[in-house]
C-alpha cells in the first residue's frame, strides 16, 4: 500500500461486501490547515457497536477464508504515521462512515496515487452500485457522480473499455484543474 | 482532439463511439466471453493487482479479445497474490497465482488465445468469498 488510492480501493471492498448501493468517496485537501481528509461513506448494512469497537484490530474480519483482516488497521497505521487519525461511525441498517485525517505536508503522508484510475475501476467493476467521488482542494471542488454518467451513457455499459478511458480522462482533466493552485 | 472534461463532452464521445462501431453489450450474455476476475483484497492490492487489472483490460481490448474483467474479493491465496481467475466460454475456471504483468501477457497469449496451460495454476477446490453470502 504505497499510496492513498490503494487504501481507497481496499476499504471500498468493505462497503461492497456490506451490500451498499451508494458509496461516496470524499477527499478534502486544505493547505491552510495542513490537512488532508478522506471519507468513505456507504449505505450498506453497517456494524453493531461490538464489531465497531474491534474493527481496526487485525484479528477482526467478516471473511471466512482466513482469520485476519488488514484493510482498516493498515490505513489507521498509515494515517497515524502522518500525524493523523482514523475514525469510524456505523449503525446497523444505515451504513458506515470511515473518516481518515492526514497531516497534508507530513513527510510520511503517502501520495494520493492514481485516483482517477481507482474510481473508474470501482465504477466499472460494480456497475450496479452508484459512486460519488468528491475532490476538494482548498475552496475548489469537483464532483463525479455515476448517476449522471449512467444517464449520459444510456444503454452503453460503464464498463466498456473505451468508456473507461473517457471517464479517466474526464476525471483527470477536472482534478488537474482544481489542483492548479499547487503550481 | 480536445480533452473530455464535461458530461457534454462525454456524451459527444459516446455518440461518436455508437456511430462507428456496434457496441458490444457486455454482461448481457457473459457466458460467451472470456471472464476474468482479479482478486482485490488487501493482499492483492498491495502486491499490484490494480496494475495487472489495468493491463488486462487494455491488452484484451487492443488484441480484440471479447472479455469481461472484474474484481472479486479474497480468494484465500494471499501467498500467491496477485491472483486471477480466468473462465473461458464453456470451460471450467482456472485460477492463476503470482500474476504480474509479464505473466498476464503470457496468460492472454498462451492460455486465452491458444488454450495452452501455463505455469502458476492454483489447483481447484477453492471457494471464492462471494459464495457464502
Amino acid at each position: 500500500m504505497n499510496n492513498i488510492s490503494m487504501h481507497i480501493l481496499d476499504i471500498v471492498q468493505n462497503s461492497i461486501r456490506g451490500n451498499a448501493s451508494l458509496i461516496e468517496i470524499i477527499i478534502r485537501e486544505q493547505q491552510v490547515q495542513n490537512k488532508l481528509e478522506l471519507q468513505i461513506k456507504d449505505n450498506g448494512k453497517g456494524m453493531d457497536t461490538e464489531m465497531l469497537a474491534h474493527v481496526t484490530d487485525p484479528y477482526t474480519t467478516t471473511r471466512t477464508t482466513r482469520k485476519v483482516g488488514l484493510g482498516l488497521p493498515l490505513l489507521k497505521h498509515t494515517a497515524e504515521q502522518a500525524n493523523g487519525l482514523l475514525k469510524i461511525q456505523s449503525s446497523l441498517g444505515v451504513g458506515t462512515l470511515v473518516n481518515v485525517v492526514f497531516q497534508l505536508g507530513h513527510i510520511d503522508r503517502p501520495p494520493l496515487g492514481d485516483l482517477a484510475g481507482t474510481i473508474v475501476l470501482l465504477t466499472a467493476a460494480n456497475p450496479d452500485i452508484d459512486f460519488k467521488y468528491i475532490h476538494q482542494v482548498n475552496d475548489k471542488k469537483y464532483e463525479f457522480n455515476t448517476l449522471n454518467i449512467k444517464e449520459v451513457l444510456g444503454d452503453i455499459k460503464i464498463s466498456d473499455p473505451k468508456i473507461r478511458g473517457y471517464l479517466k480522462e474526464m476525471i483527470l482533466e477536472n482534478v488537474n484543474d482544481i489542483c492548479k493552485i499547487y503550481d | 482532439m480536445a480533452k473530455i472534461k464535461t458530461l457534454a463532452d462525454l456524451k459527444k464521445m459516446k455518440e461518436d463511439l455508437q456511430s462507428k462501431v456496434e457496441i458490444r453489450e457486455k454482461g448481457d450474455s457473459p457466458e460467451s466471453y472470456v471472464q476474468i476476475k482479479v482478486g482485490m483484497a488487501t493482499s492483492g492490492i498491495a502486491s499490484g493487482a490494480k496494475e495487472v487489472m489495468d493491463f488486462l483490460i487494455e491488452a484484451l481490448e487492443k488484441r480484440n479479445i471479447e472479455a469481461v474483467v472484474t474484481q472479486t474479493g479474497d480468494m484465500g491465496y494471499s501467498f500467491a497474490e496477485p491472483t486471477i481467475e480466468v473462465k473461458k466460454p464453456e470451460e471450467e475456471p482456472i485460477v492463476f497465482g503470482y500474476v504480474d504483468i509479464e505473466k498476464a501477457d503470457e496468460i492472454i497469449e498462451k492460455y486465452i488465445k491458444q488454450g495452452e496451460l501455463v505455469d502458476g495454476i492454483i489447483p481447484v477446490n477453492y471457494q471464492v468469498i462471494d459464495d457464502d453470502k
